[in-house]
């Protein structure tokens, strides 16, 4: 473990402390970024409106007043409700979230924890969260809520699988699990011998890309997958009984998520932190290793939010036709077919 | 960039055993323990039953947890992966699509209390049996947590036999819930 960062010298509980300060800005900052420029421009200009233009340039200090509104309303449980559950269920949410950022790497010296099981451990405390969403729905009290959780378990463990399926595929190009170790696997890689921008995964793995942002969309219960929230037929699903503070929580859980997992995508299939061109060892990557990181996580994240404001939501049956019938069997071949060319080749 | 950053602390030397001392480790396991323990008991004592499965939860965690501690990471993911992220999501669902009441429920503390005590007890003695023959007093290697790559190596050699034999354990019981479950 390097104790330096750009030559300066930092103790133990220097470093964790750093760390722990940068991990929240890890959260905040994406979903931040993601609610700003998709949910309150992309959206608006996609249905021919301005969106909100007054507080700040461009209403660009939007997402600091909609906080405060959060932050004046009522924190109101209703009294059917178990109350320890209901309280609990949003933190459990945003530790499966906080978790999740600890794995991504920004730089070649830039990142939270370097472990062997790197995107498997991502996967695994990805999963946290349905835990969450199951305390939230069932402690609510509400027939809305309770239906509303149920969907979205049904949900997240169906398309849990080809997630981990179409990372299976990276993994096995890569020889590594470790997330550091997959962006260089793919900044030292050759395409038929000519290294010119590396070999980002995205070429080789497009399927298992297409894959991972469809189980992306459906793990963050967005529309076209948003059964579980569905708001004609049940309010907001397990979200229902909650305001103000744990409401606004439950929030940034969801755009965060949304973010961490773009830059996940970023990482495994477009290079995460490397520019084509340079070094991957360089020092310099130290500094615009986080910028690049988070431009390539935009550029995923719009194709994102693009499928979300487009398409009309799934019904039940058909959003589980599509996991088991179609991404499962279509991640399996293509983990069969990477197999077997990663051997020949 | 070693991969051995979970291992934050390091200890010194025990003067009168000559043992390693790792006090970070030991402070964490302690609190683990306790948890887990409080946990366990509050799970079968609880009269919720989605509460018992909640505690569980907290127990799983810890377990996890003391896995990492003893350098086992990748059991300690997969033990998040499939019991936390699977299993208990299962049991939860289980609970609320059948049930979905409210406050305790009556039928929780049934008659099978003992039978349940007698397979707790011999659970206990079997694994602890196993546990002190197999290890006695070898001590773990502690300085460097096990490789996935390493993992992976052993199940596809040395451990093949057992890994196939449950691979088709598994299949057998996956299919035989299908024909419970279908009924015809």
């Amino acid at each position: 473990m390097s104790s330096t960062i750009l030559a300066i010298e930092l103790a133990y509980w220097q470093q964790t402390g750093l760390r722990a300060l940068l991990g929240l800005v890890g959260v905040l900052l994406p979903a931040g970024i993601l609610v700003y420029l998709f949910l309150f421009k992309m959206m608006s200009f996609m249905q021919s409106r301005l969106g909100p233009m007054e507080a700040g340039p461009y209403g660009s200090l939007q997402l600091l007043a909609e906080v405060g509104k959060f932050f004046q309303k009522e924190d109101l449980i209703p009294a059917a409700a178990d109350r320890v559950v209901f309280k609990m269920a949003p933190f459990v949410v945003l530790i499966s979230t906080f978790l999740l950022v600890l794995v991504i790497p920004a730089g070649p010296d830039l990142w939270f924890i370097d472990i062997d099981t790197g995107i498997f451990l991502a996967l695994a405390v990805s999963s946290i969260s349905v835990i969450g969403i199951l305390m939230a729905g069932w402690a609510s009290a509400s027939k809305y809520s309770l239906i509303g959780g149920l969907r979205a378990a049904g949900q997240l463990v169906a398309y849990e699988l080809p997630l981990v399926l179409a990372v299976m595929g990276v993994v096995i190009q890569a020889g590594t699990l470790n997330v550091q170790g997959i962006v260089m696997a793919q900044a030292s890689g050759e395409i038929f011998g000519w290294g010119g921008i590396g070999n980002p995964f995205i070429l080789t793995q497009f399927v298992g890309f297409a894959i991972f942002l469809i189980a992306v969309q459906a793990e963050l219960t967005q529309p076209p997958f948003d059964m579980p929230v569905a708001e004609s037929e049940l309010v907001t699903g397990y979200l229902t009984e909650y305001s103000g503070l744990r409401f606004l929580m439950f929030f940034i859980g969801e755009f965060a998520t949304a973010g961490i997992f773009s830059a996940l995508a970023a990482t495994m299939f477009l290079g995460g932190w490397y520019v084509p061109g340079l070094d991957p060892t360089d020092n310099l990557f130290n500094v615009i290793g986080p910028l690049v990181l988070i431009g390539k996580m935009v550029l995923v994240a719009f194709l994102i939010f693009w499928f979300r404001f487009t398409y009309p939501r799934f019904r039940e049956d058909q959003l589980q036709q599509l996991a088991w019938k179609f991404l499962i069997p279509l991640s399996l071949v293509n983990i069969v077919a990477t197999g077997i060319l990663k051997v020949v080749f | 960039m070693s991969p051995s950053t979970l291992f934050a602390a390091t200890g010194g030397f025990d003067p009168l055993t000559g043992g390693e001392v790792m006090v970070a480790q030991n402070i964490a396991f302690a609190i683990m323990a306790v948890t887990m323990l409080v946990s366990a008991v509050r799970m079968v004592t609880t009269r919720n039953v989605v509460h018992a499965a909640l505690y569980l939860v907290i127990v799983l965690a810890g377990a996890a947890g003391v896995f990492i501690l003893l350098g086992a990471e990748f059991v300690g993911v997969t033990q998040v992966m499939v019991y936390i992220g699977a299993i208990i999501v299962l049991f939860l669902f289980g609970i609320m699509l059948t049930r979905g009441s409210f406050g305790d429920d009556d039928g929780v503390d049934g008659e099978r209390r003992s039978m349940a005590a007698m397979v707790g007890a011999l659970v206990l003695a079997v694994m602890a049996a196993a546990l002190v023959d197999t290890f006695r007093d070898a001590e773990l290697s502690r300085a460097q947590p096990s490789l996935t790559a390493d993992v992976g190596d052993l199940i596809f050699s040395q451990y093949i036999v057992p890994f196939e034999a449950i691979s088709v354990l598994l299949l057998a019981a996956l299919i035989g819930a299908i024909v419970v479950a279908r009924g015809d």
